[in-house]
């Protein structure tokens, strides 16, 4: 292996050479990618328990009396609206309501909170966030290396994890303090594969031993190819797919979480284009025959190219090829067809209402 | 550790192309398919896009696509010739090619052009020791 600098390995990464995984490259850390097949670990999820190592994640602490005011400033919900214990899903934004990251913040006080970024944007979010704070009076501080994070998700994650652990849950969208091997630990009712569960901060030390008694309760562990698969499925966007600098949140469909009226860095451009409309918008579809779509297939209608995949995968629930792409807003419209150029071969499709995949109750 | 090669079975009486495939050849007819080492690098098959009845092909290009949930592959012609037959269960059952990559998960059967190629071929050991490098 030829690696110009050394990826980075979780306090977990032991755990997944001993249990045989697939370790590739991710955003500059070793991650698993599978354990034992991609399909059993989505169908765990969604049937009974898995968990991921996302420890990759980054952990942004602010702190102070200006806190608050700060998080308003940069993040594009309305974080006046979090009590204490709460947990908020917001996007941060450069001037142009570019999505420079989207992240969940939970607020662990009246002046203190948790924002975790995701993996491959940690160091900018930390240079933006630095550089924004300058003006408040709070503290914005890297606490990457304090935590391993364990998401454990599926119909069965918060029993397993309350009875194994011994520990009493928050509720979704909540964080908790908890002990978890006699250690201080953040537990949030949060996760990112559209089933109940619980995102596990844990101090890293007990990462192991903790990973190893979930394992001996049963729950599955699951790598990051399912983790796209089930993010896929319920169109949760990915940043770096649906999300980058040069979209804005409203094109993402993500315009419900951003609150013009708080002001923050972008509001103004994120006000325009939800007043004027976008030209292309986000969408999900289905392959209506055979063919799996991939990331950056045009879309198409006839000779014209109306598009670009996204993401794209074969969906493990739905058994079919499956995706999101932006398409121009004329036709962004559930039931439009559409064909996805796979390599060259053109895949019948249709516009599709978000979440693809819902659980049947 | 045990070396990847050794956690895979490759029948001896095959030929193999560098790019993990295999050919079975009787005569001057031959059967294709992708090699242990092959599935398991791409993971669990989803999706086999073969050629039609019919197509030419050409050694050392690809004439199919097999798919995992993550990745795409193309499938690389080990030796010339002319598709007689393609494995249409696999539309049905794509994941034999992970199951029985030798056997049930074959991928098509060809009327060879030049069978004289095989000399270009690796042997069972050849191509164990491509693996173990």
């Amino acid at each position: 292996m030829t690696t110009e600098t050394a990826l980075r390995h979780t306090p977990l990464y032991e755990q997944h050479v001993e249990l045989g995984a697939k370790i590739v490259p991710f955003a500059g850390w070793e991650m698993p990618v599978t354990y034992e097949g991609i399909r059993d670990e989505h169908s765990a999820v969604r049937r009974h328990a898995g968990m991921f190592d996302v420890s990759h994640m980054g952990e942004v602490e602010v702190e102070g009396p200006g806190a608050l005011g700060f998080l308003q400033h940069v993040l594009s919900n309305d974080v006046a609206k979090v009590h204490i214990g709460g947990a908020q899903y917001s996007c941060l934004c450069n001037e142009d309501g570019g999505v420079i990251d989207d992240l969940f913040a939970y607020r662990l006080g009246g002046d203190r909170f948790l924002v975790v970024t995701n993996a491959a944007n940690h160091e900018a979010d930390l240079e933006w966030l630095g550089r924004q704070s300058r003006a408040f009076d709070a503290i914005v501080r890297d606490v990457a290396d304090r935590y391993a994070m364990l998401a454990v998700q599926g119909p069965h994650a918060r029993a397993v994890v309350a009875r194994t652990l011994g520990v009493e849950l928050p509720p979704r969208f909540h964080v908790s303090h908890v002990r978890i091997g006699r250690r201080p630990a953040l537990a949030c009712g949060t996760g990112y594969t559209g089933e109940d569960g619980v995102e596990l901060l844990l101090d890293p030390e007990v990462a192991a031993p903790i990973w190893r008694e979930l394992l001996d309760a049963g729950v599955v562990p699951c790598g990051l190819g399912a983790r796209d698969t089930l993010r896929l499925e319920v169109n949760y966007p990915l940043h770096g797919n649906e999300l980058t600098p040069e979209r804005n949140p409203i094109e993402a469909g993500l315009g419900w979480c951003c609150k013009e009226e708080t002001g923050f860095i972008g509001s103004e451009a994120v006000r325009r284009a939800r007043a004027e409309g976008t030209a292309e918008k986000l969408v999900a579809f289905k392959i209506e025959g055979q063919g799996i779509p991939r990331e950056g297939n045009p879309v198409m209608r006839g000779d014209e190219r109306v598009g670009v995949v996204t993401s794209g995968t074969f969906s493990p629930s739905l058994e079919i090829g499956a995706g999101m792409a932006y398409v121009s807003a004329e036709i962004a419209e559930i039931g439009e067809e559409i064909e996805i150029d796979v390599r060259g071969k053109r895949r019948a499709a249709r516009i599709a209402s978000k979440p693809l995949y819902a659980k049947r109750s | 550790m045990a070396p990847e090669s050794s956690e895979g079975t490759y029948p001896d009486d095959l030929r193999y192309h560098e790019e993990h495939d295999w050919a079975r050849i009787d005569g001057d007819q031959a059967t294709f398919g992708i090699t242990w080492y092959a599935q398991d690098s791409l993971g669990e098959v989803v999706f086999f896009d073969p050629p039609e009845v019919g197509t030419t092909i050409q050694k050392d290009l690809s004439y199919a696509e097999v798919e995992s949930v993550k990745a795409v592959s193309d499938v690389i012609a080990p030796m010339s010739g002319e598709v007689v037959e393609v494995n249409d269960a696999l539309q049905d059952t794509p994941e034999k090619v992970n199951e029985d990559p030798y056997g049930e998960g074959w991928l098509v059967k060809v009327k060879l052009t030049s069978p004289e190629e095989s000399e270009t071929l690796l042997g069972v050991q050849e191509y164990r020791k491509l693996l173990d490098n």
